[in-house]
């Protein structure tokens, strides 16, 4: 079920969304992918059979509600954790371990590393994964650090930051490394409701900037409309594919309008169609 | 907000602000002398100050220096000690041989634990060892030592090494365990694998607990070398702290006894003041540990 929705503004929302050929080759593509825990009980499936593709500069956002799988499927993605059957595909190369072409931004506070300072945090994985020297990662990390607002706190130890501006500058740390593709683990739902409207509009205005690639996992329903440029919406136990939407047309002008609020309103009513009972 | 709610405002945040002008800065410097109270070694100092105090007030009263000699008598046996006497030759024979056991030890450990966190079946058999050899206390190894290596450095290594061994690798293990799993979710995104994962992300994440380790298994060790060099001494031709105390309690010459004494405690004190220095460059500054 693809929906697309009427008088779309932007270019690929106005082409028929059935037709894939068309579309440019994928960043990201994830091919039947069934993922199974091992826990002492047993097998648990977790996901199943879920397929989507990610091009250029687009903003896929798995939602769905919590135990619908999609921080497993980031894991996977990632390349942390083997799928049970299915593949994932980089730039139509297979996924088989982590690695710094898809850096994660996760929801944990602790995901900055607390024995370097912000900078350090930032120009680590560009010497290391990046190759780059002591000075070119300095600057570059202080270039992405001055994008996400962190100017002041070049200096500063992760503890001392607040939680906004410790997920702010995992964000800059994933910008600098210029990955092919950012995948964000809920890197707002700790947050409270101020920071993250923040954080979500400033995420926006880098996107709008950079047109970075962007797989999102969010349970929040305006969130996903919000950042996304297509949702992809997942149902629980195990995570399966309900539905595809495409919003890039709703963004941070559209905040709060109509056409927003329907959107809201019907992946909500999809999502809990049995009165939420699957969750 | 209409105009006339506008000038109402205005108004109660006036009256609001009016007194504030009265009110002292937000900021208040502490006094001169709380601030040097804060200085954790002028704190330390006015204790030890005390405790000397109290000492030479009770050997004053008893006046018995064979059995209890004053911090000045003391004091003097000290210097003379180290000027005239074998003191620091003592001294530095301890620490070369402590120093020793310690780097084997902790190498060992390492190697040790690095297996166990690999293979789940190492883990099983190292916390089995440890659960067995932590409680006995290494001194009681040391007859068996000295039947099997006789008496010389190698007996003293083997109890030394059993004394940081176990305890170190109980701390280091707990540590690497500890680690956060989104920063080793991290070290992994970034491509990290084998030695350069553990160097840079494992072992700074399991500072705190490492050097806590470190701490121990330095005061077990400290203890069972003087322990361990009351019975014959680093070797027969450099004594070590301990064979400098028992020499000089058989001449009865106790105020030696207490410089042997003093200097062991001052030895444990700079090597506190070292990991605290340590501690408060590393963990400490970054929030790692209070």
């Amino acid at each position: 079920m693809a929906v697309s929705l009427p008088g779309a503004p932007f270019a690929h929302a106005a082409a028929p969304h059935a037709v894939h050929l068309a579309q440019p080759a994928p960043v990201l593509e994830a091919h039947q992918l069934t993922i199974d825990y091992v826990s002492d009980a047993g097998r648990v499936r977790a996901v199943e059979d879920v397929d989507f593709r990610v091009t250029e500069g687009e903003r896929l956002v798995l939602l769905g509600p919590s135990g619908c799988g999609k921080s497993s499927i980031l894991k996977v993605l990632a390349g942390f954790v083997n799928p049970a059957s299915g593949s994932v595909q980089m730039r139509g190369r297979e996924v088989t371990g982590p690695g710094p072409d898809r850096i994660v931004v996760f929801q944990e506070f602790d995901q900055l590393l607390p024995w370097k300072s912000v900078r350090d945090n930032v120009a680590f994985p560009l010497r290391v994964a990046g190759k780059l020297g002591a000075r070119e990662a300095r600057e570059r990390a202080e270039h992405a650090l001055v994008k996400v607002g962190l100017a002041r706190a070049l200096d500063a130890y992760p503890h001392t930051l607040s939680g906004g501006m410790k997920q702010r500058a995992a964000i800059a740390r994933a910008l600098a490394t210029q990955p092919d593709v950012l995948l964000m683990d809920e890197p707002f739902a700790a947050l409270d409701a101020l920071t993250r409207r923040t954080l979500q509009e400033d995420l926006l205005a880098l996107a709008e900037e950079h047109r970075f690639t962007l797989v999102f996992v969010t349970h929040a329903i305006d969130e996903a409309v919000l950042i996304g440029t297509r949702l992809h919406l997942l149902a629980a136990h195990p995570g399966r594919t309900i539905a595809t939407y495409d919003t890039g047309d709703l963004g941070l002008a559209e905040r709060g309008s109509p056409a927003f609020e329907a959107m809201v309103a019907q992946v909500h009513a999809l999502l809990f169609a049995d009165g939420g009972r699957h969750v | 907000m209409s105009e006339a709610d506008f000038g109402n405002h205005a108004r109660l945040l006036a009256a609001a602000e009016s007194p504030r002008a009265a009110r002292p800065p937000l900021v208040r410097r502490p006094s001169l002398a709380a601030r040097i109270w804060r200085i954790a070694a002028v704190r330390r100092a006015v204790i030890l100050a005390g405790l000397v105090l109290i000492w030479q007030v009770a050997a004053s009263i008893q006046n018995n220096p064979l059995l209890f000699p004053t911090f000045t008598q003391t004091f003097a046996a000290f210097v003379d000690s180290l000027t005239h006497e074998d003191l620091a030759r003592s001294a530095l024979a301890s620490i070369a041989v402590l120093l020793k056991g310690y780097v084997i030890a902790i190498a060992l450990a390492l190697v040790l634990v690095s297996a166990a966190t690999a293979v789940p079946f190492v883990k099983e058999v190292l916390l089995t060892l440890t659960a067995m050899f932590n409680p006995l206390p290494a001194i009681a190894l040391l007859p068996l030592a000295m039947l099997w290596l006789g008496l010389g450095e190698a007996s003293l290594l083997l109890v030394l090494v059993h004394a940081v061994l176990w305890p170190f690798a109980l701390a280091a293990l707990t540590g690497f365990e500890q680690v956060p799993e989104t920063q080793r979710l991290v070290g992994r995104n970034y491509g990290l694998k084998g030695p350069a994962y553990v160097a840079l992300i494992l072992i700074p994440a399991a500072l705190p607990s490492l050097l806590s380790g470190l701490k121990i298994a330095w005061a077990f060790a400290w203890r069972t070398l003087i322990a361990a060099e009351l019975v014959f001494g680093v070797s027969s031709r450099s004594g070590g702290l301990g064979w400098f105390i028992y020499r000089n309690r058989n001449e009865l010459l106790t105020d030696r006894v207490f410089a042997g004494l003093v200097t062991v405690i001052l030895i444990g004190l700079l090597v506190e003041v070292v990991f605290r220095f340590v501690e408060n460059r590393t963990v400490r500054q970054w929030g790692m540990q209070r």
